[in-house]
């Protein structure tokens, strides 16, 4: 079934990009995590614009999907938000951004920190209301992302561990509608990507360490995982060439305006 | 082209759509059953522990869920949708009713989203700040549906209404009966399996509803003990998840898709029976 999905997904890319990899020169298939897609096709984006005869299609399709396409040879760049495994580690992996994934409260929420094992007993459900946390007596509104979720992996991975998060938890589908329920409640808890945090949103302090870019690179900051692009073999050609883009001074920029914390210092 | 030929032409193109949903069917349940059987049928429709990730399908808390926005939905869409159609076919003026019918269709038109988008900026932090809760909630999704089912129980409603020959009207006023006498014990029966029928498929569509529901039902996993409970329905579990499901969690899903499919077939086949009985 799961190769099934799999070959699935690649027949989705292999359609998008056109034509075989190995026999256009001037097209770049760059395919996976849905929570790189964003900031690739930025990237893609501005590189098409500096080099108008390269045509780069950016693709989703889930991180597994990605490094199996590339894996294959059906995308040149697969896009993963999550480390690999064993089994794919004789793939190049080229990191290319530090993401990290901020705990977000209302504005008028007058906490600054949590420690991780506060975060990881809300999310369990141990930890229903805010007066024990020393604020008003009013429940925790918990907000999670879907099951399946690279963001929810992430924070799965790195906050639950083996615990599993309360089913009296909210579920939205997407970073924005969190930070968007986050807003405009003010008892709200949710998580997102850092990169996506802004005015209307307060990031909490983890373990007494904000969510900044310097304790992100530092990884002071926990709650932080690896964008990686991955390849079959070290890659070359107008590939090699959008490689080195995302990692010089300016692609590092661009990921940074983006939000994301740029790999490369 | 002969004519002969031009009717085995027209009756393969029907057939197709026919045969889309014979496929349809065979694939949900191709993808769905092995799953369902696998858990066991008790286990999956009625533990409420979905954490298919680490295989445990449980939908019984989403089949409440379905069960109760779309009760819900009913309640306050069945009154006020056949409070609209007995006015439109019944009472009102013929220039009303040239203005309304047609808003009322263009109800019908608007696409989900924009119902649900709507109840995310304005219904929700109503019931946030008045009621309680996150306001996102079982709530939320009752009203949001029991407005989007208004115009499938209203038009469904007036044409049987309409379909009620005048000679019974004209009886029943003749006898010394007012106007509203006349609707209410001799209308309103004679266009009983018609209403019903407008109700089931409005049921039908509430359960169907992903999108609006998606976004003000607040989609947690727990059992609703409250109306402003966040719930999920079996569509928007489906919707939530299947982007990035695979393996087993996608069979999940699929059976998800059965349990729909099945509660689907059952109000759309009682619909057509109680059609068929007048």
């Amino acid at each position: 079934m799961r190769v099934f999905i799999l070959c699935l997904s690649l027949l989705v890319v292999v359609a998008a990009c056109g034509s075989r990899p190995e026999a256009s020169g001037q097209a770049i298939c760059v395919a996976g995590s849905t929570s790189v897609q964003p900031f690739a096709e930025k990237l893609a984006e501005v590189y098409m614009e500096l080099h108008p005869e390269i045509r780069i299609d950016v693709q989703g399709g889930g991180s597994s999907a990605g490094i199996y396409a590339a894996r294959q040879g059906a995308a040149h760049l697969g896009a993963s938000s999550r480390e690999l495994v064993p089994a794919e580690k004789e793939l190049v992996e080229i990191p290319i951004a530090w993401d990290g994934i901020a705990v977000i409260v209302h504005r008028d929420n007058p906490l600054s920190g949590l420690s991780l094992t506060q975060i990881r007993e809300l999310y369990q459900g141990r930890i229903r209301n805010w007066r024990e946390l020393g604020w008003l007596d009013h429940a925790v509104h918990l907000i999670t992302r879907e099951e399946g979720s690279g963001t929810r992996n992430a924070f799965e991975e790195l906050v639950m561990g083996k615990a599993e998060i309360t089913p009296a938890a909210l579920v939205q589908d997407s970073n924005g509608a969190v930070r968007e329920i986050v807003a405009s409640d003010r008892h709200a808890l949710g998580y997102i990507s850092v990169g996506l945090v802004d005015a209307r949103v307060k990031a909490l302090e983890v373990d007494g360490v904000l969510p900044t870019r310097e304790n992100i690179r530092s990884q002071r900051y926990k709650l932080v995982r690896r964008f990686l692009l991955v390849s079959k073999l070290p890659p070359g050609g107008p590939c090699k060439e959008f490689v080195d883009f995302i990692l010089s001074a300016r692609g590092q920029s661009l990921l940074e305006a983006e939000g994301l914390v740029g790999y490369e210092e | 082209m002969t004519s002969k030929g031009i009717e085995r032409l027209l009756l393969v193109l029907a057939l197709s759509s026919v045969g889309s949903l014979a496929l349809i069917t065979f694939f949900i349940f191709w993808e769905g059953l092995p799953l369902i059987l696998g858990t066991g049928p008790g286990d999956f429709l009625f533990s409420t522990h979905w954490a298919p990730t680490k295989g445990r399908f449980g939908i019984g808390a989403m089949i409440v869920s379905s069960v109760v926005v779309t009760l819900g939905a009913l309640v306050l869409g069945v009154p006020l949708g056949l409070a609209c159609a007995i006015v439109l076919a019944e009472f009102a003026p013929k220039r009303l009713k040239q203005v309304l019918k047609p808003t009322l269709e263009l109800l019908a038109g608007i696409p989900s989203v924009v119902y649900g988008f709507l109840g995310v900026l304005w219904l929700v932090p109503l019931i946030r700040e008045h009621l309680g809760g996150p306001g996102l909630s079982l709530l939320a999704a009752a009203v949001i549906l029991g407005i989007m089912i208004l115009p499938t129980i209203i038009s469904i409603s007036i044409d049987s209404l309409s379909a009620v020959p005048d000679l019974y009207r004209d009886g029943s006023l003749a006898l010394g009966a007012t106007r509203w006498q006349t609707v209410q014990r001799v209308v309103l029966p004679a266009a009983r399996s018609g209403i019903i029928t407008a109700i089931i498929l409005g049921m039908g569509r509430a359960v169907g509803e992903t999108m609006a529901v998606i976004m003000v039902a607040g989609n947690a996993l727990k059992l609703p003990t409250s109306l402003l409970d966040p719930v999920r329905t079996l569509t928007s579990n489906i919707a939530l998840e299947l982007g990035y499901a695979s393996g087993r969690h996608r069979e999940a899903l699929f059976a998800t898709g059965v349990v729909l499919f099945v509660i689907i077939m059952i109000l759309n086949l009682t619909a057509a029976a109680v059609t068929r009985r007048r």
